[in-house]
C-alpha cells in the first residue's frame, strides 16, 4: 500500500500547489510531501533490505505491476532523497529570482509531477509501462528546463525533447520486439523484468539482440551516453540550478536502471554480446566526456559533461558483469546520485552568489562567498573521487573489480580518463575559488568586484538563503559519510541490488 | 497496402494531412490483422488510433500552436527534396534488410510486410527529425516514428495488453501538447518557428553575452 502512497503524494502536491494562496504554500507543500515521500520510501527500502521480499500492490489494472525488489528500491530510496534536498533548496533558490506567484505556482506543480514520473520508473515492473512513464519524465522535465524562457534556454528544452523523443521511439520498437520475443519463446509468465529474465534463454536471440540494441541507442540518448549526448549538457546547463540537481544527479541514474534491467535477460541468452557493446559505448561516454570537460566556459555545463563521464564509468562497470563489478556499478549510482546533486546546489550557490555562469568571470570565490567557494572545492573533490570521499570508494571498486576479471585495457582506460577528468575538472574550480581576475586593473573602474552583474551589491561578501544552505548540508553528510562508513541497511540494499543484476 | 504505406511514409514529411492518413493506414492494417487473427486486441489497437491520431492530434496541434504556422509553410529543409527522397528510400532498403533477420524469427504467422515498412515508418521519421528545421513537421516527424514502431510492434506481436495500448495512445496526445505549448513560447519569445536557427549553445570557447539565468 505504502508503495501507491508514495506514487500518490506527489501528484496530490501536484495539484495542491495550483491554489492561488501565498507564495509560501506551493513551496511549503512541495517540501512537505517530498519528505513525507523519504520516509515511506526509507521504510520499503528498510523492509527490502531486510526480509529480501518484494513489495507487491494491489491485483487491479496498472497496479498489479507494482513490484518493489533491492535495486528498485535502492533507485527509489535515491530518488526520494535527491528530490527532497533539491525541493529544500528550490525554496532559497527561487525565490531568489523574483518570479511572479503564477510562475512560481507552475514551477513547483512540475516539479512534483516530474518528481512523480521519476518515482514510477522503479516502482512498475512492466516494460512498457516504464517506458510511457520515461517519456513521462522526458515531457515533466521539458518544461523545467525551459522555465527561464530565455532564448538559450528555449533552445535546449527543445533539443531535449525532439533527441529525447527521438529515443525513445526507438526504444519502443525495441520493447515491443522484447514483447515478440517474450511470445515466441512460449513462456506463460507475466511480461515484466524477472518474467523476462526467467524466459530469456529460450528467446530468439535475434530478436533479443535487436530488442537489446534499440533500447541502449533509445535510451542511452536520455542518459547521455556519447554519440547521443549533445543535449545533455546544453539542458543540464540552462535549467533552474535544483532542477538541474534533479535531472544530473538522479534522471539519468533513474533511465540507466532501465537499461541495467536488460543485463540479466541477456545474460540468460546464449551469446548475446550485451557485455561487449555496455564497455564500449561505456568507455566512448567517459573518454570522450573527460577530454570535452577541459574545454567548456560554463562551470554548470562542466558538471554536466561530468555526468557523462559517470554515467560512462557505470555502463562499463556493468558491462565488465562480475558480481564484484555489479557492486561497484550501484555502489557508484549511489555515491554519484548524491555527489552530483551536491555539486549542483553548490553550482545553484555559485551562481546566486557571481550572477554568472562563465568559469572565465568567476575568481576568487572563496573570499565573496566562502559557503559557495568552500562547498564548490567540496562538491568538485567529491565528484572528481578525492580519496576519503564516496566517489573514490566505489570508482575504486570498479577499478579493482576490473583488474580481478582481467579486463586489463578496459580498466587501465578507465582509470586514466578518470585522472584525466580528475585534472580538467580541478584545474578550473581551482581558479575560480581562489584565482585573481586577470583584467583587474581594467582601467575604467578599479573595484575589484567590477565585472560581476549579479544582483548582490558588488565588493559585499554574499550571504546564502537558509534553505540553500540546509540542502548543501544534507548532501553534504552522506557524500562524506559513505566515503568512510556504509550503514549494514545501506549495505544489505547494496548487495542485494547489485545480486539482481547478477542474477543467476 | 505495403506500397500505400511507403509512399505515405515517404511523403508524410512536412505534411500533417499526409500523418492523418498514414495514422488511418496504421488503424486499417491493425483491424486487417485483427480480422485475420480474430483477435479483439487488435480492433482495439484500431479503434484508438483511429480516435487519437487523426481526429485529436490535429485539433491539439491547431489548438495549442498559432494558427499562423499553418498559412506560411515554407518547405525549408537542410536537403533539397529529390536528395532527401534518395536518402529516403536507401533508408527504406536498409529497413528492408533489417527486418529480414527479424521476420524468420518470429513465429510464420506474423510474417508479413509489416515488419520492414514499419522499420523504414521509423527510420524515415528519425530522418525528418534530422532534416526539418520546422517546429510542427518535426514533431510530425516524431509521430511518424512512434506510428512505425507501432506498426512494426502489431506485426510481430499479438496480445499487447490494451491498457497498454490506451497508455501510448494518451502519451503521444502529450507529447503533442508539450511540443506544442513549447513551439507557442519559443515563437512569442524568437518570433520564429524556424528551430533550426536556436544554435548558440554550443562548446565555444568565448561565448557572446550570455545572459543571466536569474534576473
Amino acid at each position: 500500500m505504502s508503495v501507491i502512497a508514495i506514487l500518490l503524494l506527489p501528484l496530490v502536491a501536484a495539484a495542491l500547489v495550483c491554489l492561488p494562496f501565498k507564495k509560501v504554500w506551493a513551496s511549503g507543500v512541495t517540501v512537505t510531501s517530498s519528505l513525507a515521500v523519504l520516509v515511506l520510501t526509507a521504510r520499503i527500502a528498510w523492509m527490502v533490505s531486510l526480509d529480501k521480499t518484494v513489495v507487491s500492490g494491489l491485483k487491479a489494472g496498472v497496479l498489479k505491476w507494482i513490484s518493489v525488489d533491492g535495486l528498485s528500491a535502492l533507485i527509489l530510496l535515491l530518488i526520494a532523497f535527491i528530490g527532497a534536498a533539491a525541493a529544500i533548496f528550490s525554496v532559497g533558490y527561487m525565490a531568489h529570482g523574483n518570479y511572479k506567484p503564477k510562475k512560481l505556482r507552475l514551477y513547483y506543480a512540475n516539479y512534483n509531477l516530474f518528481i512523480f514520473s521519476m518515482l514510477a520508473i522503479p516502482v512498475f515492473s512492466e516494460p512498457t509501462l516504464v517506458w510511457i512513464v520515461v517519456e513521462l519524465t522526458t515531457l515533466a522535465s521539458a518544461l523545467l528546463v525551459s522555465f527561464e524562457n530565455t532564448r538559450e534556454a528555449l533552445e535546449a528544452a527543445w533539443k531535449y525533447v525532439v533527441l529525447s523523443l527521438m529515443g525513445a521511439g526507438f526504444a519502443l520498437l525495441g520493447f515491443l520486439l522484447l514483447f515478440a520475443a517474450m511470445q515466441a519463446s512460449g513462456s506463460k509468465e507475466a511480461y515484466t523484468w524477472s518474467g523476462l529474465v526467467n524466459a530469456a534463454h529460450s528467446m530468439p536471440p535475434v530478436l533479443l539482440q535487436m530488442a537489446f540494441l534499440l533500447i541502449l541507442i533509445g535510451l542511452g540518448t536520455k542518459v547521455g551516453l556519447v554519440p547521443m549526448h549533445t543535449w545533455l549538457p546544453d539542458a543540464h546547463s540552462q535549467a533552474p540550478s535544483p532542477v538541474c540537481a534533479l535531472l544530473s544527479g538522479i534522471e539519468t541514474s533513474v533511465i540507466l536502471y532501465v537499461i541495467l534491467r536488460l543485463f540479466p535477460v541477456m545474460r540468460a541468452s546464449p551469446n548475446s554480446h550485451a557485455g561487449t557493446w555496455a564497455i564500449v559505448l561505456g568507455l566512448i561516454s567517459v573518454g570522450a566526456a573527460a577530454f570535452l570537460l577541459m574545454q567548456v566556459s560554463d562551470y554548470k555545463r562542466m558538471f554536466a559533461f561530468s555526468t557523462i563521464e559517470h554515467m560512462g564509468i557505470i555502463l562499463t562497470a556493468v558491462g565488465l558483469g562480475a558480481s564484484a563489478a555489479n557492486y561497484g556499478a550501484v555502489w557508484q549510482i549511489v555515491s554519484h546520485c548524491v555527489t552530483k546533486s551536491f555539486c549542483f546546489f553548490a553550482a545553484g550557490a555559485v551562481l546566486l552568489s557571481a550572477g554568472t555562469r562563465e568559469i572565465s568571470a568567476v575568481r576568487g570565490l572563496i573570499r565573496r562567498s566562502p559557503a559557495a567557494g568552500a562547498a564548490l572545492v567540496f562538491g568538485a573533490l567529491g565528484i572528481t573521487g578525492a580519496p576519503p570521499l564516496a566517489v573514490f570508494l566505489s570508482e575504486f571498486s570498479i577499478l579493482k573489480a576490473g583488474l580481478a576479471q582481467k579486463h586489463y585495457i578496459a580498466t587501465g582506460l578507465l582509470a586514466v580518463f578518470i585522472v584525466i577528468a580528475f585534472f580538467g575538472i580541478m584545474m578550473q574550480v581551482n581558479r575560480m575559488a581562489f584565482g585573481v581576475r586577470e583584467n583587474d586593473s581594467d582601467a575604467a573602474v578599479p573595484d575589484d568586484h567590477s565585472g560581476y552583474s549579479g544582483h548582490s551589491t558588488p565588493g559585499n561578501r554574499f550571504h546564502l538563503p537558509f534553505s540553500c544552505s540546509l540542502a548543501l548540508i544534507l548532501t553534504a553528510v552522506p557524500v562524506l559519510v559513505l566515503g568512510l562508513y556504509i550503514p549494514p541497511p545501506l549495505q544489505g540494499l547494496l548487495s542485494q541490488a547489485a545480486a539482481v543484476l547478477t542474477m543467476k | 497496402m505495403t506500397a500505400f504505406g511507403i509512399v505515405a511514409m515517404r511523403q508524410a514529411r512536412g505534411c500533417l494531412n499526409l500523418f492523418i492518413v498514414q495514422s488511418l493506414l496504421l488503424a486499417a492494417s491493425a483491424a486487417l490483422l485483427g480480422l485475420r487473427y480474430q483477435s479483439v486486441d487488435l480492433y482495439g489497437v484500431a479503434l484508438v488510433n483511429v480516435i487519437s491520431k487523426p481526429v485529436v492530434v490535429p485539433w491539439l496541434l491547431r489548438r495549442t500552436s498559432p494558427a499562423e504556422i499553418y498559412t506560411r509553410r515554407e518547405v525549408d529543409q537542410a536537403l533539397n527534396i529529390p536528395t532527401a527522397l534518395l536518402i529516403a528510400l536507401a533508408l527504406a532498403i536498409l529497413a528492408y534488410f533489417l527486418g529480414l533477420p527479424l521476420l524468420k524469427a518470429v513465429a510464420p504467422e506474423f510474417r508479413g510486410p509489416n515488419v520492414p515498412i514499419g522499420i523504414a515508418g521509423l527510420l524515415l521519421g528519425a530522418f525528418t527529425l534530422t532534416v526539418r528545421r520546422e517546429a510542427v513537421p518535426l514533431l510530425i516527424g516524431l509521430l511518424a516514428m512512434e506510428n512505425g514502431a507501432f506498426l512494426c510492434g502489431i506485426a510481430v506481436s499479438r496480445n499487447l495488453p490494451l491498457l497498454i495500448e490506451l497508455a501510448i495512445a494518451t502519451d503521444g496526445l502529450i507529447i503533442v501538447f508539450i511540443m506544442g505549448v513549447l513551439t507557442r513560447t519559443v515563437q512569442k519569445q524568437i518570433g520564429t518557428t524556424a528551430v533550426g536557427e536556436l544554435a548558440a549553445l554550443k562548446e565555444a570557447p568565448v561565448r557572446s553575452a550570455q545572459k543571466e539565468e536569474t534576473k
